[in-house]
């Protein structure tokens, strides 16, 4: 099951493990405003661009606007 | 959507997956960095002026009027000790020579806003309440700074021109 993470956690996971950060919105969205160095793998398209855009060995973390 | 995409992404075979709930609007609230067309730059947070003097409760007035004036300020936020606001001191306030603690002159609970407010929508707000400055302040309530209005105002032309 997914790990639930704040803030801080995403930081440290980022500096510390080379996590991959991933926001799932639409591209508009991600181009409208996004993390730093994150990558943009829309929900819908996470299937097929998943596998091909991150890495399996690294961390990933996935977010989106808020608690939606 | 983001539980429902670290899930599918651990059924897809990824083995340390991570769901940052809070997302976006936590990070830019924060007033750490965000990109893209209407990343950072465009946000009242990135245009405050972060040397806004602070002080604790139970500082006397006029040791606290002294570093204010010193520092070229008319204005000074009490903070506790996590950065977080608890009143403000105007400059009427600043101005009392009253012989006291700046709790018994500060105003309590001042409007801010968060670091992540978009520019033009501060700047039409301060127009339309005829505000000078506002205070900027993450989620939890911490200082980040004061965005003054002339200052928002140039920002502003400055996106719009570009």
């Amino acid at each position: 099951m997914p790990t639930p993470i704040d803030r801080d956690e995403v930081r440290r996971i980022r500096a510390e493990e080379g996590g991959q950060l991933v926001e799932v919105l639409p591209p508009p969205e991600f181009a409208d405003e996004h993390l730093p160095a994150a990558i943009n793998v829309p929900l819908k398209e996470l299937d097929e661009l998943g596998p091909r855009l991150l890495e399996r060995g690294r961390a990933v973390i996935a977010y989106c606007y808020d608690y939606q | 959507m983001s539980p429902r995409a670290a899930a599918r992404l651990e059924s897809i075979g990824f083995a340390r997956v991570y769901d940052y709930v809070a997302g976006k609007a936590d990070w830019g609230s924060a007033g750490l960095a965000l990109e893209g067309e209407n990343g950072s730059k465009t946000r009242a947070g990135a245009h405050a002026r972060t040397d806004v003097p602070t002080c604790r409760l139970g500082a006397e007035l006029r040791q606290v009027r002294k570093l204010v004036e010193n520092a070229g300020w008319d204005t000074c936020f009490v903070v506790d000790g996590a950065g977080v606001v608890l009143g403000r001191l105007e400059r009427s306030a600043l101005r009392s020579d009253a012989d006291v603690r700046v709790e018994a002159v500060m105003t309590p609970g001042p409007n801010t806003i968060r670091p992540s407010a978009r520019l033009e929508a501060t700047v039409e707000r301060m127009r339309r309440q005829d505000l000078t400055n506002l205070p900027v302040t993450s989620s939890e309530g911490k200082l980040i700074g004061l965005l003054a209005r002339d200052d928002a105002e140039a920002a502003l032309a400055r996106l719009l021109a570009s």
